[in-house]
């Protein structure tokens, strides 16, 4: 049952490859992304208390969170996939900004790729075991490269290496520390989660750190932490919208658990205080650093990966408190992935409509697409920790933990970059959606379609809808399932 | 056999300075195929005979792998993109043989403080597997030839297994087998990429890709 989450997706993946009709490609995405949530939301009602099965893989609290978060979002990009690529079927594509025709990848490579990736992040969410952990998440580097450059030309080239390059090095650095971790336990303990915790108290502390270090490293770069984060504005910009959204709202989450578990072991060897304290200096580097990128950025996918890298950073720094802060990180990492997949999306239709990533080259977005516009605002508002959306109510609780742990300077800091952030984007946002358009550019250059096809807007609605509700109600069970993951991801 | 573990691994850091001091693009290859060889043989002198029939197995995927397919691959990709040699390192062959020797220095002081925390036969193993690790990052930083960087991760995944091996006895072996699935299958896209990139842009210089930037 649980590895089916695996299976049927890695069959999907595969089989597609093989058909040759648009039609039954595109709908076997759909039923992939709709299959494996099925499954996990079996899983999710199903089984009370999580019992781990097995010593591989097994369902604990924070891996079914970011299990559905994955699920969830995979099968909203799948509708939008379906329809994209219908859009953009041609064999010679014109691009957006620069007007050069180019072809892209072969489609069923491309479908075939999601659903790999998808398969590589389910496992890299079910699996209990830190080699096997290691193992998935380098698989899902691998499968997403040629997603990143599924459209042929030379920027996205340009960002596949970057991406292929550094995250493959990051990541062989993480390997290093899984057998750093091993010669923690004087080769004797398996790099099972269960074993590693039972015999915390003996591993040797020394190479314990070391190893923490080198797994923080390593799928930092990964998660896009800076000063590790070089790739991710250019993967994130250059690819195609939605795998963006996923790039963002998903995969990062993933080498986020990786931080994860390592951050739970380290915390069972007593040694808390040590990564507790790195996570919050690298969280707030890398909220800082992308604020810094986010001011006077004039192209607006850019400024959503920057945002990313901010989110991650406040994800680490939620976690590296603990407490009431970590309960608030697990809740952000819904709010997070729902609102930048959201985020993501619309822009893409914002490119489309426009041809340009450059945000002043773009006005009036209100008028011209009335829905693309509202969303593209509500996303705006959402992302920045404006009631009444989701993330206000994660970023509040965050606060709230940082505050009662008493450290006032870090408090002071994660306000301060969120008001930074806040007006840079509004910057940005605010003349795109309101700003009326110069006289000299005529409005028949945009594509002016009034109407949003339901493929754009459906899962796009549903996303809003999720984290407005989020940011309005959340039910006890929920609380509690985020705390228990929190304390499964080392709150204490 | 203790006397073998030292000897292959002093043969895995001399090869490191033949990578570091080519610019020839068909001797890199060579030299990575040399490395694998004595990864897979020092992978069985860790262990006491007679050998378990997994370690075997496991030596003979590394070689497989690292040894065969893999220089194969980039080889490929090396007549594919039509080049031979590096042609302007950032950092010059002389300077990264010297950059090496620190490296080595500096590896054997790492493990100083963490040595005396485990059983391993050889106190030549871990600071040689991290100095071949970072001769591969050298590799990647200091060279532009996006094939030499391809390389440069290979000799990077090496040092790393290299310290994998002298577990190999105790872990798991379904994950090594793993690890060498994703570092075959990393060299595999890197290659496709690369080929592409050469397709695409007439040439494979790493640092003239900078139009993405802030």
């Amino acid at each position: 049952m649980l590895f089916s989450t695996v299976l049927i997706p890695l069959i999907l993946g595969l089989g597609v490859l093989g058909i040759p009709w648009k039609g039954v490609r595109r709908g076997i995405l759909i039923a992939g992304g709709g299959c494996h949530a099925l499954v996990v939301a079996a899983l999710a009602f199903t089984k009370n208390g999580f019992p781990v099965t097995g010593t591989w893989i097994g369902l604990d609290s924070t891996g079914l969170l970011f299990l559905s978060i994955t699920s969830v979002l995979f099968l909203s990009v799948a509708i939008y996939t379906a329809g994209y690529l219908g859009r953009d079927s041609e064999r010679r594509v014109r691009d957006s900004v620069e007007g050069f025709l180019f072809s892209n990848e072969p489609e069923a490579i491309f479908i075939g790729c999601l659903l790999l990736f998808l398969a590589s992040m389910s496992l890299v969410c079910i699996s209990r075991d830190m080699g096997l952990l290691w193992v998935a998440i380098e698989a899902t580097t691998l499968v997403s490269a040629p997603l990143i450059s599924f459209h042929r030309h030379h920027r996205s080239l340009e960002a596949t290496w970057k991406y292929l390059l550094i995250c493959s090095v990051g990541i062989a650095i993480a390997l290093l520390g899984n057998y750093f971790l091993a010669f923690a336990g004087h080769g004797k303990v398996h790099l099972n989660l269960d074993n590693l915790i039972a015999e915390a108290a003996t591993l040797d502390q020394r190479w314990l750190k070391a190893a923490f270090l080198m797994l923080l490293v390593g799928y930092g770069t990964k998660m896009g932490m800076v000063p590790m984060h070089t790739w991710l504005p250019d993967a994130h910009s250059e690819s195609p919208s939605m795998v963006s959204a996923l790039l963002s709202g998903a995969l990062l989450n993933c080498a986020f658990l990786g931080i994860l578990r390592s951050h739970f072991i380290l915390t069972a060897a007593g040694l808390v205080l040590f990564s507790g304290e790195l996570l919050v200096f690298f969280g707030m580097l890398s909220m800082a650093v992308a604020a810094a990128f986010m001011i006077r950025q004039n192209d607006y996918k850019r400024m959503l990966a920057y945002s990313s890298i901010e989110h991650m950073g406040i994800l680490a720094l939620g976690v590296g408190l603990g407490g009431l802060a970590g309960t608030g990180a697990m809740l952000h990492a819904v709010n997070h992935s729902l609102t930048k997949g959201l985020l993501f999306l619309v822009s893409g239709h914002i490119l489309f409509t426009y041809g340009t990533k450059k945000s002043s080259d773009v006005k009036h977005i209100i008028k011209t697409a009335p829905l693309t516009g509202c969303l593209w605002l509500a996303g705006f508002l959402a992302i920045t920790g404006a009631p009444p959306f989701g993330p206000f109510l994660s970023e509040l609780t965050i606060l709230k933990g940082i505050l009662d742990a008493g450290r006032w300077g870090v408090a002071a800091g994660y306000v301060l970059v969120l008001a930074v952030i806040f007006i840079a984007m509004a910057r940005v946002v605010i003349p795109m959606a309101f700003g009326l358009p110069e006289q000299q550019k005529s409005i028949e250059s945009i594509h002016v379609n009034h109407r949003e096809p339901a493929w754009f807007a459906w899962p796009v609605m549903g996303m809003a809808m999720v984290i407005l509700v989020l940011g309005l109600y959340i039910p006890g069970p929920v609380w509690s399932f985020l705390g228990k993951a929190a304390a499964m991801a080392g709150g204490f | 056999m203790n006397t073998w573990t030292d000897i292959f691994i002093l043969v895995l850091v001399l090869a490191d300075f033949r990578l570091l001091a080519t610019s020839r693009l068909a001797a890199v290859i060579q030299t990575t195929v040399l490395q694998a060889v004595c990864l897979s043989a020092f992978m069985l002198t860790m262990a006491d005979r007679p050998w378990p029939l997994l370690l075997i197995s496991l030596a003979l995927v590394t070689l497989t792998i690292k040894g065969v397919v893999l220089p194969w691959l980039l080889g490929r990709a090396m007549r594919e993109a039509g080049v031979q040699r590096e042609i302007e390192p950032m950092v010059g062959y002389s300077s990264s043989v010297l950059i090496g020797m620190a490296l080595l220095g500096l590896s054997f002081l790492i493990f100083v403080p963490l040595k005396a925390s485990i059983s391993i036969q050889s106190t030549f193993l871990l600071p040689g597997a991290l100095f071949t690790a970072l001769t591969g990052l050298l590799m990647i930083v200091s060279r532009k030839n996006a094939l030499t960087q391809v390389a440069g991760y290979l000799v990077m995944e090496n040092g790393v297994y290299a310290f994998g091996a002298a577990l190999a006895v105790e872990e798991p072996l379904l994950v090594e087998m793993g690890v060498l699935l994703d570092v075959f299958v990393a060299v595999f896209v890197m290659g496709i990429t690369v080929y592409q990139i050469s397709r695409e842009f007439d040439h494979i210089d790493t640092d003239r890709l900078s139009e993405l930037k802030d």
